[in-house]
């Protein structure tokens, strides 16, 4: 029997075993092969609608369902975080004490927020990659009267439309209240333009621009001093704010970075066949690898399916059939009621188009379709 | 934004180099570099391939 033990029930890994259940269904009725998905949660959370929470638009509890729901049957399913990986020997060790043999290990277990690197982020500012982060951001909001609310984004981060999608949001949130004119939005971006997809960066521009938003490209926060309410730039700007947003960086978990297996807890990984380097039955997936591409769950999602065909075909003929090509699709919410989306590949880059209200409808259609994507339906 | 994290992550003295496509961070990184006072060793392009090469400092 052929093992394939998968590290990690988020978006990656749980498409990746429906996948793989939906292809090997025969296969695993004649118990020649097993798929086993180990998870840190029993719990599967919609990590996208935090941003919807941080709005008040949606709550926390319609983040999530029960994982073993989502599962297709035949899945060997627990809730066993891993702790060690023996690759030398095809094994990974749980906190339970278990032993998992493999002869292919898919390893996906995300990424963390870790605004704790920077002095003073961790206090001061607000976020939305946690539920607790995401409800004091909005009541942050709610008590808003107005001033300067500065955004600024630490590197690498998760989901790379949140620091344009939390501006426009902000910008129609302030609107609505009737206080637009009490605040100056202050967007900082890394790197010498406002998005790292140059196509996006030059229309969120445009869109700036006719909304008021200033901006301030090549500043990277190096610390927040919360007594004076300013954010000390490594360029060497310091500039005040009265709401500080972040987008903060993000670390890979703890088990890769105390396997040694990554600096920084990412991956290295082959961007065409998701091969852990130098491990040829060892694959990673999502914000895990160290490929130089939008952690999102859409880049999770794709990578998982191309996968998925893979290790279906080695199982099956012993070979791989296909690479992944860098495939990604995210949505942009534009504000409170238009969206656009950005669709690219490693050698095409994004085309935005001009926010719409029909897209912003896909979007919210999307927040409730994700549990059948997430399924293997969609 | 991929040397930003690597930078990150290195110790002071370490070398890195970025291949890029992108002509906008060619044009940014030497800017960002000098801004943030790491050194730029080597800056080229072949074919379309933009190899920038740093060390960190600090």
């Amino acid at each position: 029997m052929k093992k394939i033990v998968i590290v990690g029930g988020g978006t990656g890994g749980t498409i990746l075993a429906n996948n793989l259940a939906r292809r090997l269904t025969a296969e695993l009725k004649a118990q020649k092969v097993s798929i086993t998905l180990l998870s840190a949660s029993d719990k599967h959370m919609y990590q996208p609608g935090l941003l919807y929470v941080a709005f008040g638009r949606m709550s926390s509890q319609e983040l999530y369902q029960d994982q073993v729901s989502l599962l297709e049957p035949g899945i060997i399913f627990h809730v066993d975080p891993v702790t060690a990986f023996d690759m030398d020997n095809n094994q990974v060790l749980s906190e339970s004490g278990s032993k998992y043999d493999y002869d292919h290990l898919v390893i996906c277990t995300g990424s963390r927020p870790n605004p704790e690197s920077v002095p003073g982020l961790a206090e001061h500012a607000n976020h939305v990659y946690t539920v607790e982060a995401a409800e004091k951001t909005f009541r942050s909001l709610q008590q808003f009267e107005g001033g300067r609310v500065m955004i600024v984004t630490g590197v690498p981060h998760k989901c790379p439309m949140v620091p344009l999608e939390l501006t426009f949001m902000m910008h129609d949130y302030f609107k609505d209240r009737g206080i637009l004119d009490k605040v100056e939005l202050y967007y900082t971006y890394p790197i010498g333009r406002l998005h790292s997809l140059e196509n996006v960066g030059k229309w969120a521009q445009g869109e700036f621009d006719k909304m008021g938003v200033q901006y301030e490209t090549l500043f990277n926060v190096k610390e927040v001093d919360g007594d004076h309410h300013q954010v000390h730039s490594e360029e060497g700007s310091v500039i005040d704010y009265d709401l500080l947003i972040t987008i903060p960086p993000h670390s890979g978990m703890p088990v890769i970075l105390e396997n040694a297996l990554g600096a920084g807890g990412w991956i290295p990984t082959n961007p065409a066949t998701l091969q852990m380097e130098g491990r040829d039955n060892v694959f990673v997936l999502g914000d895990t690898t160290n490929i130089p591409i939008s952690k999102a769950g859409s880049t999770a999602h794709y990578e998982a399916e191309a996968l998925g065909e893979n290790l279906a075909a080695l199982v099956r003929q012993g070979t791989m059939v296909r690479t992944y090509e860098g495939k990604v699709f995210c949505f942009i919410e534009a504000g409170k009621d238009r969206a656009t989306y950005a669709s690219f590949d490693y050698k095409h880059p994004p085309q935005p188009q001009p926010p719409t209200q029909m897209m912003h409808w896909f979007k919210l259609a999307y927040n409730k379709l994700y549990w059948n994507s997430v399924r293997g339906l969609l | 934004m991929e040397l930003i994290a690597a930078l990150k992550l290195a110790e002071v003295g370490d070398e890195l180099e970025v291949l890029s496509t992108d002509k906008g961070s060619a044009n940014d990184i030497p800017e960002w570099i000098n801004k943030v006072g790491h050194q730029l060793l080597e800056c080229r392009e072949e074919d379309g391939v933009h190899y920038i090469r740093v060390r960190k400092t600090r």
